[in-house]
């Protein structure tokens, strides 16, 4: 069985987001990115079901920029078998990746999509539901815990749900996203990171694969949070119920 | 690492650089069987990060305690965490479970653990620099198999011992002898200022095979731990660089096998002459780490801290005093990557090797004072990590040759034979 697992190349968590002066996004030169680190989670997954000689071979794919390709670099590293990536443009919105990732699976015929559950940069939450949606397979979000049987025909997934846990039993093809709570992502060493440069990426562009890239949603405006102000003393009970209600407006 | 050394007096004579005799011990033929070399590719920068990001969640968090119990941490081993992650074998064959890559690597990697630990990257340079790099140099296919893979994977830790109680600078006038007895050597003598003595199972040893040929009668060994009538004294108590273990070796009637010979008998002094100018290169980039660690502590503190209702940051004192820092630190590291690269085409320059470790260990020092200055009372006291920076950094004012030794190798050497 092969699993195709997608990464994202993101603002490193540990950068600092600074927004461009006219607004028009974030500003994303000289700031360090890396791996969505859920999208590390789907990868360490995918490598430990190959690890228990559950599947075969696994492909990360990423669709975006050029320099994409160090972030399959690092999926290659921590495991991947190789690699795909679409050239796509840097502010792609869910659907046409999903209709990218239904391309891919169907050339490589993976019986398995893992994905993170979400981003950190634009915090969609709505590639793997959408990319189920296009090819008609069920999906199993959120997984805390992936158990595949022993004849690979399904696979018991757990997922955190308000107020505990669920669990699913899918049939295979199927798509999976991950959440925190999974696995922890093993780090890359040296020697898998120079091994890694010797795997192969396999490219292709968006318009190969017949997928538009145009977008249905216009970004507007970004703009920073506003800045955190400091704390105020009120002297009694009734002036912090009159800004509660009339500044805070929250009563 | 062989601490407190320097570099013998050399009796007029040039050494041969290392290459025409090194690879004549065997090396060569390791090399093409495993196909030793590895790619890098991507520019050094990479690599660079990579070893800062390990650095950072595996090593910064124990230094603190390294230097306060002098001891390396009893809960995580650190040696096999840097094993796992490929450090110890930076220029040693990809078939023996190194990297294959060059100097320049090797440096960055030096640089990035001095960033997090002083003495956790000394004890790592002593490993992965003397023994490992000596090792990868010098020795046969028999011996490589049988020691390189563990000193790798961290499972084992090296040693190099040169010095002695009466052999600093001058270091070939050691006594520690050894005379043939049918197929083995016995070994007679002490060793003094010896990194990771007291936890190394391999040791590359140097003791004189021929008493009265100077020079020329010095032999290289490798000696294991647990061979009879080989002891460690206590561990001494260092002003710096403490948990990197330093202790004395005893050998009485020690015996070491013939084949343990590394390189050839009484050809010694090529093997320590070489692996001094290496040694120097690549820790002339401890200091660099030391000096990024200053920059990495100054820089949050003056933007934080507050004096006179203003960032200090603001007062354009400190402002100087951390552009001096910034703008020493990237010459110095700019100096240890040119001499590296050097290195990796060409081999060692005597001169450049000391004269690199020579610039970035004093500006260390002095950085580390600076840096002591700007967080005032608070770098004066241990709770903030400058002190330990301080003692640290005086380390390289004296090992791999003092400061002294190295303005007289290149004094003599521009004296000698000119630009």
């Amino acid at each position: 069985m092969k699993i195709l697992v997608a990464v994202k190349r993101v603002i490193d968590y540990n950068a600092r987001i600074r927004v461009k002066a006219d607004k028009t996004g974030v500003d994303t030169t000289g700031v360090r990115m890396s791996m969505n680190p859920f999208c590390e989670i789907a990868v360490e997954e995918s490598v430990r079901l190959k690890e228990k000689k559950l599947a075969e071979e696994v492909i990360a794919v990423s669709v975006g920029p050029k320099q994409c390709q160090d972030t399959l670099r690092t999926a290659l590293a921590m495991g991947a078998d190789r690699a795909v990536h679409v050239q796509g443009g840097e502010s792609l919105q869910p659907l046409s990746v999903a209709q990218v990732l239904k391309q891919i699976v169907n050339k490589t015929e993976a019986r398995m999509v893992m994905l993170g559950k979400q981003a950190i940069d634009d915090d969609c939450n709505q590639t793997g539901q959408i990319l189920a949606g296009l090819l008609n397979w069920p999906q199993a979000t959120f997984a805390s815990q992936v158990v595949l049987s022993e004849d690979r025909k399904s696979a018991s997934v757990t997922r955190e749900v308000d107020g505990g846990l669920q669990r699913l039993r899918i049939s295979l093809p199927a798509v999976v996203t991950t959440d925190l709570r999974l696995n922890e992502p093993r780090y890359t060493t040296l020697p898998n990171i120079m091994k890694a440069k010797r795997k192969a990426i396999e490219q292709w562009s968006m318009s190969d694969l017949g997928v538009d890239e145009a977008s249905a949603v216009e970004t507007l405006q970004v703009q920073e949070p506003p800045k955190k102000a400091g704390g105020v003393m009120v002297k009694s009970v009734a002036e912090l119920v009159a800004k509660l209600r009339n500044e805070a407006k929250v009563i | 690492m062989d601490a407190l050394r320097g570099l013998l007096r050399i009796s007029g004579r040039a050494w041969p650089r290392r290459d025409a005799i090194g690879t004549a011990v065997g090396l060569a033929r390791l090399h093409a069987e495993v196909q030793a070399q590895g790619e890098w590719g991507a520019g050094v920068e990479e690599f660079r990060q990579q070893v800062r990001d390990f650095a950072r969640r595996s090593v910064a968090p124990h230094a603190e305690a390294v230097d306060r119990a002098n001891a390396f941490p009893r809960d995580v081993d650190l040696w096999r965490a840097m094993g796992e992650f490929g450090l110890h074998g930076v220029t040693a064959p990809v078939g023996l479970g190194g990297l294959g890559l060059g100097y320049e690597h090797q440096c960055v990697a030096m640089q990035e653990l001095s960033r997090a630990s002083g003495s956790v990257a000394l004890s790592y340079g002593a490993h992965s620099n003397l023994c490992v790099g000596q090792l990868v140099r010098w020795c046969n296919d028999v011996q490589a198999r049988k020691y390189l893979p563990k000193l790798i994977s961290g499972d084992h830790i090296g040693a190099l011992a040169m010095s002695e109680p009466g052999s600093g600078s001058d270091v070939v006038s050691m006594r520690t002898r050894a005379d043939r007895d049918g197929d083995h050597f016995v070994l007679n003598g002490s060793k003094m200022w010896c990194t990771n003595g007291t936890v190394a199972d391999t040791l590359v040893v140097y003791a004189k095979t021929d008493t009265g040929a100077h020079s020329h009668g010095i032999t290289a060994f490798i000696v294991e731990k647990g061979m009879p009538g080989f002891t460690t004294a206590q561990k001494l108590d260092k002003l710096g660089m403490r948990g990197s273990d330093t202790c004395e070796l005893v050998f009485e009637n020690c015996k070491v096998p013939l084949e343990n010979v590394l390189g050839e008998v009484n050809k010694g002094v090529y093997v320590l002459m070489s692996g001094l100018d290496y040694e120097r290169l690549v820790l002339a980039a401890g200091p660099v780490g030391l000096m990024w660690a200053c920059v990495d502590i100054v820089v949050p503190y003056a933007q934080q801290r507050e004096q006179f209702g203003k960032k200090i940051g603001e007062f354009q004192l400190i402002q100087a005093k951390l552009a001096d820092m910034y703008s020493v630190t990237r010459a110095s590291q700019a100096y240890v990557r040119q001499v590296a690269r050097d290195t990796d085409e060409k081999g060692p320059d005597r001169k450049d090797c000391a004269s690199v470790i020579l610039y970035t260990a004093e500006h260390a020092t002095r950085m580390a004072l600076d840096a002591i200055q700007v967080l005032g009372g608070n770098g004066y006291i241990n709770d903030y990590p400058t002190g330990r920076i301080l003692r640290d950094a005086k380390l390289y004012e004296i090992g791999a040759g003092t400061s002294e030794i190295r303005r007289l190798l290149i004094g003599r050497e521009l004296f000698k034979h000119g630009i």
